[in-house]
C-alpha cells in the first residue's frame, strides 16, 4: 500500500475530448515537481510554491530537460483548497493523447508516481473534501476503476510482451530462490563463485528490460484505445469492413506474433476516438487444428473487448455459427452490422435485432454504405459513457513504463552491490523489488512465490 | 461421582518447548500455573535433531531470550558444539546454531521448571477442554479430574492422535514411543475447532562405535563461541566442543531407495498427513531431485554420555530392512548399527487461521495455543509461540493489554502473522526470506529491539534492562563520534589505506566514511583512531553495522514507517464485511473468514486486492465520522 501524502499524477481528462487535456499532480511535492519542469517566459527555476496566493494560473511551457514538450496553462492550488485537499497542480495542455502522455511521463520522471485507479477521489474523500454521503459512490468508483485497470493492464499488452515479462520474472525468481535457499541452508548449498555468475545472468535480463523500455517508447508494448473486436463467420465481410474503416488513415499495422492467419490488429481513429481493432478468424465449427486455435483466440479477444462489432452476412440465412457468436456477445457492448445490403436479403434486420437485443445497422462494406451511421453509433456509445472506457487506459501505459524503469533500476542496484562486494543477502531485496515491478505489469502479485520456488527447485535440509 | 477438582489461574497442556515457555512465563508473572504432560520424562524433549538454532531459528531464540524466555539460557548451559552460520554473508543472516546434549537439555529445563514458584507439574492426559458460553473454564483429564482456570494454553506438539510409521509398521504412539494423546481432538472438534493432519519425520539414531569416521569430514565448532542468551557471560561458554561429521549418499543408496519405493508408506498412501517440503525424507529427495548424484549426511552426537548419533539428512519411513541397506551404502556407515529406527509421524493440529495475533482462539475466549499444535515445525518456532501464548494468557488473566509483535519488530511477529493470516498447508518453518525487514531484524540486535518490551511485561529484570540501555547509549555516542571525527590525508592514513587495497584520500574524510568502504571496517580502523573508547565486542559490532549498512537500513526503516501506518488502522473483529457493498465477493468471504485486526493484516490476506483495501479505508473514514449505518444492520 502506498503512502497517502506522496505525490501522484494522472491524466484527468476523458478520452476523445479534443482541444484541452489536463494532467493533474497532487501531494506534498506537487509544487516542487512541477517547478522543475515548468518554464515561464522561457526561464527556468519558477518556484510554484513561493507565491502568496494559494490559487493562481500561469502561462508557460513544460520542458523535459532542454526539450520543450508543450505550451501549457498551469493551475496552482495550495491545500486544503483543492480537489484532493492537498497541494495540487493542474497542467492544461493540448489534448492529444501523445502530448498528455509525454507530460505525464515527465512529471513522473521528476518525482511523482502514477496514481492508482481512483486515487484522487480517494484522497479527496479521506481529506474531508467530499460529503460523507458520497462514500458509497467513492467506494464503487475505486473498485470499478481498479477492475477496469486490471483488465486493461493485461489486455493492452501486445501478445509477445506478457510472455517475455513472465519469462524475465521467472529468471529473477529462480536466482533469488537460489540465494535464499543457500542462506537458509548454508551447509547444503554454497554461493562460492555465484556473484560473478549472477552478473552474467542479470546483464542479459537487463538488456531485455531495456529492449522492452525502448519498444514502450515506440508504442509497441502497449496498445491504446477502445479495444474493438470484429466477429463474424467466414466471409461475412469482416476484413473488407476493416479495410474501409482503416482507409487512408490507417495508422500502424501490426501482426501479432505468428498469428497472422487468425488475428490482425489495426489502430484506427474514428471521429476523434482511438479504436484498436482486432479482426478475428471467422467463427465456425471446425476440425482443422490451426483454425481451431484461431477461433479460440477470437473468443478470448472477444471476452476482453471493450466493444464488439458483429458482422452478419445478410445474403445467407443465420446458422449455428451465428448462434455461437450471439452467445459470445451476451453481456458485452456490441453493435451488429447487417452486411451485404447490396445483395439479396436472407436475414431481416428486425429478426436480428430481436435475437441479439442490440442495435442493428445495415451496411455494405463493398459499396461503403452505412459506415457513417456505424461511426456515429460508436461515437455516441463512447461519449455517452455506454462503453466502459476511461483514463485508465492512457495511464496504464505510463504505469507500465514506470514499472519497467523501476525494475531496471533495482537490477542496476544489484549489479552495484555485486561490484561493491556486498554480501549476497543484500541482492535479494532489490531482486524481489524488480520481480514485483514486473509482476505489476502482467497483473501478478508476489504472494508465496519465493518460498514455493525455494522448495520446488532446491533440495533443502535434513 | 466425586472427583478431584482444583483451581488455577492458567492451565498449560504439554511440556515440550512451547509448553515450558508458556508455563514459565505465566508462573514468573506470579500466576498459579499448572502444566500437564503425558510423561514427566519428556519435558523439553528433543525427539528429532539434536540442535537449537540455525538460519532464522537462531534469530527466534535470541528474540525469545531478549523478551525473557528460557530456551537461550538452557542451550547455553547444555550445548556441546556451537557455530555462527553464514559468517561470510551479511549481518542480517548470521545465525547461531548449537548442538545440544539432549539429556542434559531436558534435565536442565526440568530443573528450572521444578524450581519456579507458582508452577505445578502434573503427569496426566488432558482429554477435554471445558467451555461455557464461548469462554474457557478449564480442562478435564482422562482420569476425570477437573482443573478450573481462567485461561488454557494448548501446546500438545505432535502427540494428538499421533501415529509413528515406517514400512508397514504403524504404532499409535507419540515421538520416541511415548504415549499419544488420543482424546483431546474429539473435544476440540466438538467445540467447533477445525483440525488438520500434518506429518513429519526423523532419521535413524546409530551406534557411534559402528561408524568409520576416517571416511568422513570432521566439522568443528567455532573457536570463539557466542552465547545465545544476552544474559550469559560469553566467557562462561568457552569450553571443549565435540565434532560433527560429514559424509554423502551415493548412487547405490539412491538405487536401493528407488527399488523399494513401493514399500514406503509415503508413496503407497498409508500416510495421509501433509509433510513439510523443506525437511524432506531421503526418499523424497531422491524422487524429487533425480539429477543429484549425492546428498549430504551430517553425523551429529546426541550427547556426551551416549553413543547415539543422529543421521542428519536421511530421515525416512522406509521399512527397517531397507533402512539398514541404504544407510550401509554411505561412506563410513558400511558396518553401521541402528539404535532407533527412522520413522514418520502423523499428528493432529489446528488450522491456525482460527487464532488471533495474540494466539487466542477467535471463537473461544481464554483458550490459547502454541507450537506444532498450531501447524508449525521446529523446537524454536514452538518455543516462541508457547511464550507468546503464555504471556497473552497471563495478560488476559491479569486484565492487562494483549501483547503482539508485528512484522517489523521481530521474526516472532513474522512467524505468528504468517500463521494467522496466510493459508498454511504444511508444517510452517521460519525462513529468513519470510522476513521482509530482515536487515533490521538481526540476531545481533535482538536485545536492542526487545529487551524493553520484555521488561515492561515483567519478564526481564531491571539489571538486564540497564545493560541494554547502556549498550544503546554507547552505540549512539560512538556512531556520533565517528560521523564527526575527521582525519586528514596524511602519510600514515594513506599508507594504511594502501595496505588494505583502499583508494587514498584526496581530501580529509570522517572515520564513518571510511567504515563504509567495502574493504574496511570499524575494527580495522582502530589503528587510525587514537581516541577510541573501550567498547565490548557486541557494542563495537553494532557500531560497525549501523554505519556500514546505513543506506540499506534507512531504506528499510522508511518501508517500516509505511507498514506501520496500515498496521495502526484497527478493524473491529466483529465486523461483517458484507455490509461494505463495493468489496468484491471474494474479498468479503476472506475478510469474514479471517476477521483481521488491522488494515495491514487485511492487506496480507490472499484474495484481498489493493482496491479492496482502498475501499475499506474509505469505509472506515465514513464510519469514523458517523456518516453511515453501523456494519451489521
Amino acid at each position: 500500500m502506498r503512502n497517502h501524502t506522496d505525490t501522484i499524477a494522472a491524466i484527468a481528462t476523458a478520452v476523445g475530448s479534443s482541444g484541452i487535456g489536463i494532467v493533474r499532480v497532487s501531494g506534498q511535492e506537487a509544487f516542487a515537481v512541477v517547478s522543475k519542469i515548468f518554464r515561464k517566459g522561457g526561464k527556468q527555476g519558477c518556484d510554484l510554491g513561493a507565491a502568496e496566493n494559494d490559487h493562481r494560473v500561469l502561462y508557460g511551457h513544460i520542458y523535459d530537460e532542454d526539450e520543450m514538450v508543450d505550451e501549457v496553462l498551469v493551475l496552482v492550488m495550495g491545500g486544503p483548497h483543492s480537489y484532493t485537499g492537498e497541494d495540487t497542480v493542474e497542467i492544461d495542455c493540448h489534448g492529444g493523447a501523445l502530448v498528455m502522455r509525454r507530460i505525464l511521463e515527465t512529471v513522473i520522471k521528476y518525482g511523482a508516481r502514477p496514481a492508482e485507479p481512483g486515487e484522487f477521489t480517494k484522497r479527496a474523500f479521506l481529506n474531508g473534501r467530499m460529503d460523507l454521503s458520497q462514500a458509497e459512490a467513492v467506494m464503487d468508483l475505486i473498485q470499478a476503476k481498479n477492475q477496469y485497470a486490471l483488465k486493461s493492464s493485461v489486455g493492452q499488452l501486445r501478445g509477445k510482451v506478457s510472455g517475455r515479462i513472465r519469462d524475465l520474472r521467472e529468471r529473477i525468481l529462480h536466482e533469488t530462490a537460489f540465494i535464499e535457499s543457500a542462506l537458509d541452508d548454508p551447509e547444503h548449498i554454497s554461493l562460492d563463485g555465484y556473484p560473478l555468475r549472477l552478473k552474467g545472468i542479470l546483464e542479459s535480463v537487463m538488456d531485455e528490460v531495456r529492449g522492452l523500455l525502448n519498444s514502450a517508447d515506440r508504442g509497441r508494448v502497449m496498445t491504446e484505445g477502445v479495444r474493438t473486436v470484429i466477429l463474424g463467420k467466414p466471409n461475412a465481410g469482416k476484413s473488407s469492413l476493416l479495410n474501409v474503416l482503416a482507409g487512408e488513415e490507417r495508422a500502424i499495422v501490426t501482426d501479432i506474433a505468428g498469428t497472422t492467419r487468425d488475428i490482425l490488429e489495426e489502430h484506427i481513429r474514428m471521429e476523434g476516438i482511438s479504436l484498436n481493432v482486432v479482426d478475428t478468424a471467422g467463427i465456425r465449427e471446425t476440425g482443422d487444428l490451426v483454425e481451431q486455435i484461431g477461433v479460440s483466440r477470437a473468443k478470448d479477444a472477444a471476452r476482453d473487448a471493450d466493444l464488439i462489432i458483429y458482422v452478419v452476412d445478410g445474403s445467407v440465412p443465420l446458422d449455428e455459427n451465428d448462434e455461437a457468436i450471439m452467445s459470445m456477445i451476451q453481456g458485452q457492448k456490441a453493435v451488429v452490422l447487417l452486411n451485404k445490403s447490396d445483395m439479396e436479403r436472407a436475414v431481416e434486420a428486425e429478426e436480428l435485432r430481436r435475437r441479439t437485443d442490440r442495435r442493428v445497422i445495415e451496411i455494405s462494406a463493398k459499396e461503403e454504405t452505412g459506415i457513417e451511421e456505424l461511426e456515429k453509433t460508436v461515437k455516441d456509445m463512447v461519449y455517452g459513457g455506454e462503453i466502459d472506457f476511461n483514463d485508465q487506459v492512457y495511464i496504464t501505459n505510463v504505469r507500465h513504463k514506470t514499472a519497467l524503469t523501476e525494475a531496471l533500476s533495482s537490477l542496476m542496484m544489484v549489479m552495484e552491490s555485486i561490484d561493491l562486494g556486498m554480501p549476497e543477502d543484500f541482492y535479494s531485496i532489490d531482486l524481489m523489488n524488480a520481480y514485483e515491478c514486473l509482476g505489476s505489469i502482467v497483473g501478478e502479485a508476489v504472494e508465496e512465490d519465493l518460498v514455493n520456488e525455494i522448495f520446488g527447485k532446491f533440495c533443502m535440509g535434513k | 461421582m466425586p472427583c478431584l477438582e482444583e483451581i488455577y489461574d492458567v492451565v498449560v497442556v504439554g511440556a515440550g518447548h512451547a509448553g515450558c515457555e508458556a508455563a514459565l512465563a505465566c508462573a514468573r508473572l506470579s500466576l498459579e500455573t499448572i502444566m500437564f504432560t503425558v510423561s514427566i520424562d519428556s519435558i523439553a524433549l528433543m525427539p528429532c535433531n539434536p540442535n537449537i538454532g540455525g538460519s532464522s531459528k537462531g534469530h527466534l531464540v535470541r528474540e525469545l531470550d531478549a523478551l525473557g524466555g528460557e530456551m537461550g539460557k538452557n542451550i547455553d548451559k547444555t550445548f556441546i558444539q556451537s557455530k555462527m552460520l553464514n559468517e561470510s554473508k551479511g549481518p542480517a543472516v548470521h545465525s547461531l546454531r548449537a548442538q545440544a546434549d539432549k539429556q542434559d537439555y531436558t534435565r536442565e529445563m526440568r530443573r528450572t521448571l521444578e524450581n519456579t514458584d507458582h508452577l505445578t507439574i502434573r503427569q496426566a492426559e488432558v482429554s477435554e477442554i471445558i467451555v461455557e458460553d464461548g469462554k474457557i473454564r478449564g480442562v478435564k483429564t482422562f482420569s476425570g479430574a477437573v482443573y478450573r482456570s481462567k485461561a488454557v494454553v494448548l501446546a500438545t506438539g505432535t502427540y494428538l492422535n499421533a501415529r509413528c510409521i515406517y514400512g508397514d509398521v504403524s504404532n499409535a504412539t507419540g515421538p520416541n514411543g511415548l504415549q499419544a494423546a488420543n482424546h483431546l481432538t474429539d473435544s476440540l472438534k466438538a467445540n467447533g475447532v477445525e483440525m488438520f493432519r500434518f506429518k513429519t519425520g526423523t532419521p535413524a539414531r546409530v551406534d557411534k562405535r559402528s561408524i568409520d569416521f576416517s571416511k568422513m569430514e570432521e566439522q568443528f565448532g567455532d573457536r570463539r563461541v557466542v552465547p545465545f542468551s544476552f544474559s550469559t557471560d560469553p566467557d562462561t561458554v568457552q569450553k571443549d566442543q565435540v565434532s560433527c561429521w560429514l559424509t554423502y549418499t551415493n548412487e547405490r543408496t539412491h538405487d536401493i531407495i528407488r527399488a523399494n519405493l513401493d514399500r514406503s508408506p509415503l508413496f503407497s498412501g498409508a500416510i495421509e498427513g501433509t509433510g513439510p517440503r523443506y525437511c524432506p525424507s531421503i526418499e523424497d529427495k531422491v524422487v524429487k531431485f533425480p539429477d543429484k548424484e549425492r546428498h549430504q549426511v551430517f553425523i551429529e552426537p546426541e550427547g556426551l554420555y551416549t553413543n547415539e548419533m543422529y543421521l542428519g539428512g536421511m530421515s525416512s519411513s522406509l521399512p527397517e530392512d531397507v533402512q539398514y541397506a541404504m544407510y550401509r551404502t554411505v561412506a563410513g556407515l558400511e558396518q553401521v548399527k541402528i539404535v532407533r529406527n527412522a520413522y514418520a509421524i502423523e499428528y493432529d493440529c489446528i488450522n491456525s487461521r482460527q487464532l488471533k495475533p495474540t494466539l487466542e482462539f477467535k471463537a473461544i475466549e481464554g483458550l490459547f495455543s502454541g507450537g506444532q499444535f498450531n501447524g508449525s515445525s521446529g523446537y524454536e518456532e514452538a518455543a516462541v509461540q508457547g511464550f507468546m501464548a503464555g504471556v497473552n494468557a497471563a495478560m488476559k488473566v491479569m486484565g492487562r493489554e494483549a501483547f503482539v509483535l508485528d512484522r517489523s519488530q521481530a521474526y516472532i511477529g513474522v512467524l505468528i502473522d504468517d500463521l494467522v493470516t496466510k493459508e498454511n498447508h504444511e508444517p510452517y518453518r521460519m525462513m529468513t526470506s519470510r522476513a521482509e525487514y530482515r536487515l533490521l531484524l538481526r540476531q545481533d540486535n535482538a536485545d536492542l529491539r526487545l529487551r524493553k518490551i520484555g521488561h515492561q511485561m515483567g519478564l526481564v529484570s531491571d539489571k538486564e534492562l540497564e545493560r541494554t540501555l547502556k549498550k544503546e547509549r554507547d552505540i549512539e555516542a560512538e556512531v556520533e563520534r565517528l560521523e564527526h571525527t575527521n582525519i586528514g590525508a596524511n602519510g600514515k592514513v594513506q599508507e594504511f589505506l594502501e595496505s588494505h587495497g583502499s583508494t587514498p584520500l584526496k581530501t580529509g574524510a570522517t572515520l564513518a566514511e571510511l567504515v563504509r568502504r567495502p574493504e574496511l571496517d570499524y575494527e580495522m580502523l582502530a589503528e587510525l583512531d587514537d581516541r577510541r573508547p573501550e567498547l565490548s565486542s557486541d557494542t563495537a559490532e553494532q557500531v560497525n553495522i549501523n554505519i556500514k549498512y546505513q543506506g540499506y537500513i534507512r531504506r528499510q526503516e522508511q518501508q517500516v514507517a509505511q507498514f506501520k501506518k496500515l498496521e495502526s488502522k484497527r478493524l473491529n473483529e466483529d465486523f461483517d464485511y458484507s455490509a461494505v457493498k463495493s468489496l468484491r465477493r471474494e474479498a468479503v468471504q476472506k475478510l469474514n473468514l479471517y476477521k483481521p485486526v488491522s488494515i495491514g493484516q487485511a492487506s496480507r490476506i490472499s484474495g484481498v486486492s489493493p482496491a479492496d483495501i482502498s475501499v475499506l479505508l474509505v469505509y472506515l473514514e465514513q464510519m469514523r465520522h458517523g456518516g453511515g449505518r453501523e456494519g451489521k444492520d
